[in-house]
């Protein structure tokens, strides 16, 4: 048997206090969402590891369903930051303070 | 000895992971870091396969690694030089309490799984040898978990199509 349940959540909960500390650090929009990308995994990788532990697929299913919002996330991130670009707003998060165009 | 393998497989897989996740964060450039997110991403369906989850292994590879990451190094590409935004911003007592917050996060974690790891962690059911397959998945897809599967459907669609409409040219922009 290879490493137990314990080592994969310790892994996981490392690599989404990393995640956290990019969102709440960073100041470029892409980077944040690079960021918010690695706090998914880490939630996946915890779904995983749990489906492992009891041995149900319903926690592989559970993560199959976050990659599935994570890329739909993406989308519309990805589109938010180019229509930004489009208009020459500044891609910097601080000074996007405010909704209105 | 092949536990001795499986775990140093493991260990390589989680090392890759936590210091291309720590590369993603601390990267200056935007492209760099898109290319060690690839790079944890990798690692982690490593470590998916080693939990004999094979099919999110490769959905993970083909789907996050393959297809969202291009579509991430396409937009950095299209913007060029302006993805470059200040490293960090704020106050300096922000970055600090940004700093603090990430590590009690760490410790809270860590906290949390010590005091639990005693039994709850240890006791690991018998996994049957079609644990992970596709064909497993496929049959919970389409029979307990139909409603996600369908509500995906649709999350999707909202996205491609909220995509398309913050893409369209509005004519405040021919304007400016």
């Amino acid at each position: 048997m290879g490493p137990g349940v314990g080592w994969y959540l310790v892994v996981s909960g490392i690599l989404f206090s990393i995640g956290a500390t990019g969102v709440m650090l960073r100041r470029s929009p892409l980077i944040v969402l690079l960021s918010l990308e690695l706090m998914l995994n880490s939630a996946n990788l915890a779904f995983v590891a749990f489906s492992r532990l009891t041995g149900e697929g319903t926690g592989q299913i559970f993560a199959l369903s976050v990659m599935a919002v994570a890329a739909a996330e993406v989308c519309v991130g990805l589109g938010l930051i180019v229509a930004m670009a489009r208009r020459n707003l500044a891609l910097d998060v601080d000074r996007l303070s405010e909704l209105r165009g | 000895m092949g536990n001795f393998i499986v775990w140093v497989i493991w260990l390589l897989a989680a090392g890759a992971c936590l210091s291309t996740g720590l590369a993603v964060v601390s990267l200056a450039n935007p492209f760099y870091s898109a290319l060690a997110l690839i790079g944890n991403l990798v690692s982690l369906a490593t470590l998916y396969l080693l939990a004999s989850a094979e099919f999110v292994a490769a959905a993970q590879v083909l789907v996050y690694a393959g297809a969202v990451m291009v579509m991430f190094l396409f937009v950095i590409a299209y913007l060029g030089g302006r993805a470059d935004a200040p490293w960090a911003g704020g106050p300096g007592w922000v970055r600090g309490a940004a700093l603090v917050a990430g590590g009690l996060l760490l410790v809270e974690v860590v906290l949390a799984l010590l005091l639990d790891a005693g039994d709850l962690l240890s006791n690991e059911a018998k996994l049957t040898s079609a644990f992970g397959s596709p064909a497993e998945i496929g049959q919970l897809f389409l029979t307990d978990h139909l409603l996600s599967f369908e509500i995906t459907s649709v999350v999707l669609l909202a996205a491609a199509v909220g995509g398309v409409v913050l893409g369209m040219r509005s004519s405040a922009e021919d304007d400016a």
